[in-house]
């Protein structure tokens, strides 16, 4: 295995267009890394440089030490899973998994130990003898998976494996991935639109818009504290509330007068936004203290919790994370609250984080 | 505006009936939404309220008559797809206004009508504007409002969100929301999206292989699910389900653990039952009498929570925990389990065989 060094990577195509910007990653041997982005972001046109499969315009890839601008993707020695399961539709599952081994020329005990072993940790056994028509497709992006897993390249490279696949499925492999990355100390870069498997899956994030970084760090650090509105809207389901804010007297206020603590090293500016997640505020009687007056819009009740919408004074669609167990009628007058320790504040011009 | 209603619905498509006895009662005025995986029979049953589908057998029922052998075009119903259809050449406004001019309704009667569910929509600033000028989330509003502008009997709406991201879908849910309160109108609603059902739906019917496995409230779906397949469909993460079986005063699991039986099992002593436990009725940080050991498989950090995934011998429990939760994969531990909400089903029928007190 090894870890992967992406430096001032420039994308840009004949019209004009540029796909991905002066993008600088480092990527861990042995690390999880999720590319996370909107359709348009240049994520897979990172990882398809990263395979080979586009060249960049200007910027360095390595893999290990190895420079491999120049190397075409078969020289790579990286293995691709995609969205859409490329097996062999007349090879049983067994041989489709060996197919890249005896096309190495490895010996035909080699490849059985390796498929053996692959099977094993996918958990394949009575599917082994099937072919690709006879599986679901979570089976078909297991046998695709374990496919990659047989050829013990340096680093694997995955594209939103799991979009064609339905809830419960996606749920069953983000894990199994997550535990097979782990023990193997596999190198993967995995991308995804998919803000739920970025955090589930990731080591640590890439969050990407418009060919841009916007911000890398671990799932809590990009979960706590986003480093732009479009992190902070983009992380988080439903996503932070942006409530315009204004500092007085060392204080923040939201619309309608909603108090908020204090991040320290707060510029005294004006036009400054404050992200709170849905769990960093309660719905009160109304008049509770430092609560801001409001009107229950609609109560999702989603089993282990609800999500309280409430138009507050001055701010609508104020959305509230609360147990189950709350109950405030719909077009009830309530009060909205801060709960917790200070929240991100950005600059509204910037769209920055600044405290 | 109305109620809707169909008993036996039948429809066969080949090999696969599609259909097999749908009964549903939407009551006038409520939000309903058909929920069930792709398949289910969702947008065959719509489409034979619509009346775009012929029967082989069962009734169609509006506001208490029957429009079974009735043409679509006079059962009054306004229909949303997921593929919004709009005129391209026309402006927004036009496309809104098309259904009120195939009525023939007077010029100033239609264009009050545009600007308030324009209003409604927040799209008066693009009523000029065409298709081709509109992201998927304006067009999806447009598609809405002309759905909208009239007064039909009901709205039937098959996955209008399905094509939008994801925050949007979130911003639309509460907009729909609040628009069923303002219309007052009887809503009936398709998705395979089980956040969307929970999220908007006064009642859910669950939908599987053509037939209704059970309709109610939100709440009444998730707490007690009538079998382990909706207990599955329903929720997420997805409630995890244990294989044991009850003697006198014990359950007894595959893997061999015992936990203590749940006090209104139904289950006889030997049956092989399925334990469902939700995430947030487990715990690895609370410390209690009921318990199972396991290992830590993974950890999936959401943000508001931390999933922890343990293996229990060969079978997964999904716990939630506290996003600072910490655990190495391998690292043994015992999760106390709430016996007060466990589900029990029957492992071969899948039926429920006990009411979790909630």
């Amino acid at each position: 295995m090894a870890g992967i060094e992406i430096t001032s990577l420039h994308m840009r195509y004949p019209d004009g267009t540029v796909a991905v910007d002066e993008v600088d990653l480092s990527v861990g041997d042995g690390e999880l890394f999720v590319m996370l982005g909107p359709s348009g972001c240049g994520k897979t046109t990172t990882l398809r440089a990263v395979a080979g499969l586009e060249r960049q315009t200007s910027g360095t890839i390595h893999i290990g030490d190895t420079l491999v601008d120049d190397l075409p993707p078969g020289e790579r020695d990286i293995a691709m899973v995609f969205q859409f399961y490329a097996l062999y539709p007349h090879l049983k599952a067994r041989d489709n998994l060996a197919f890249p081994l005896r096309a190495e020329g490895l010996p035909e005990p080699e490849v059985r130990r390796r498929v053996d072993e692959a099977a094993r940790m996918l958990q394949l056994g009575p599917l082994m003898d099937r072919r690709p028509q006879r599986l679901s497709g979570g089976e078909q992006q297991r046998v695709a998976l374990a496919r990659a897993l047989v050829r013990r390249p340096r680093a694997f490279l995955m594209d939103e494996p799991l979009t064609n696949l339905d809830a419960e499925q996606r749920a069953d492999m983000r894990s199994q991935i997550k535990h097979l990355q782990g023990e193997l100390g596999a190198t993967m870069v995995y991308v995804t639109h998919d803000q739920v498997e970025a955090m589930s899956l990731g080591h640590r994030i890439a969050v990407l818009n418009q060919g841009r970084v916007e911000q890398i760090g671990t799932p809590m650090e990009v979960y706590d504290r986003p480093a732009s509105l479009f992190c902070a809207a983009f992380i988080g389901s439903p996503p932070m509330n942006l409530l315009d804010v204004e500092v007085a007297d060392g204080s923040l206020r939201g619309q309608g007068g909603l108090a908020l603590p204090v991040p320290p090293g707060l510029p005294d500016r004006r036009a400054l936004v404050a992200g709170v997640r849905p769990e960093a505020l309660e719905v009160t009687a109304p008049g509770a203290d430092g609560a801001v007056r409001g009107r229950v819009v609609s109560a999702e009740v989603l089993g282990d919790e609800i999500i309280y919408v409430v138009d507050c004074d001055g701010q609508r669609d104020v959305r509230v994370r609360m147990a189950p167990t709350a109950r405030f009628a719909v077009e009830a007058p309530v009060g909205v609250r801060h709960v917790g320790g200070p929240p991100p504040v950005y600059d509204r011009d910037s769209e920055r984080l600044v405290a | 505006m109305g109620t809707v209603a169909t008993y036996g619905l039948k429809k066969a498509f080949g090999e696969v009936q599609a259909l097999d006895g749908v009964d549903l009662e939407v009551p006038d005025g409520s939000f309903f939404v058909v929920l069930g995986p792709s398949g289910a029979g969702k947008t065959t049953t719509l489409r034979a309220i619509a009346g775009l589908e012929k029967l082989d057998a069962g009734s169609v029922h509006l506001g208490g008559r029957d429009v079974t052998g009735q043409t679509p075009g006079t059962r009054d119903l306004a229909m949303v797809f997921q593929n919004y259809a709009l005129y391209p050449r026309h402006t927004v406004f036009e496309n809104i206004a098309s259904p009120l001019r195939v009525r023939r309704d007077s010029s100033s009667d239609v264009a009050t009508a545009v600007d308030d569910v324009a209003r409604l929509l927040h799209i008066e600033r693009l009523l000029q504007r065409r298709p081709a000028q509109l992201s998927g989330g304006e067009m999806q509003r447009v598609a809405l409002a002309r759905a909208l502008v009239r007064r039909p009997h009901a709205f039937l709406m098959d996955e209008p969100l399905t094509n939008l991201d994801l925050k949007l879908r979130v911003e639309m849910r509460t907009e729909l929301t609040r628009i069923h309160r303002s219309l007052r109108g009887t809503f009936v609603y398709v998705t395979n999206d089980q956040v969307e059902a929970m999220s908007m739906a006064d009642q859910v019917a669950v939908l599987k292989d053509g037939k209704v496995q059970q309709v109610g409230t939100p709440s009444e779906v998730y707490e007690r699910p009538v079998n382990r397949w909706v207990a599955s469909f329903v929720g997420s993460p997805r409630i995890s389900l244990l294989a044991c079986h009850a003697d006198e005063d014990r359950l007894v699991g595959a893997q061999g653990w015992t936990l203590p039986r749940p006090r209104r099992t139904t289950a006889e002593t030997g049956r092989p039952l399925l334990l469902g436990l939700r995430a947030e009725d487990l715990s690895v940080e609370r410390r209690g009498e009921a318990t199972v050991e396991g290992e830590v498989y993974g950890l999936e950090p959401l943000g508001d929570h931390t999933l922890v995934d343990v293996k229990v011998g060969t079978e997964m429990l999904k716990v939630k925990a506290r996003p600072t939760v910490a655990g190495r994969p391998g690292e043994r531990l015992s999760v106390t389990v709430d016996m007060d909400r466990a589900h029990v089903f029957d492992a071969g029928t899948g039926l429920a065989l006990t009411e979790a007190a909630r």
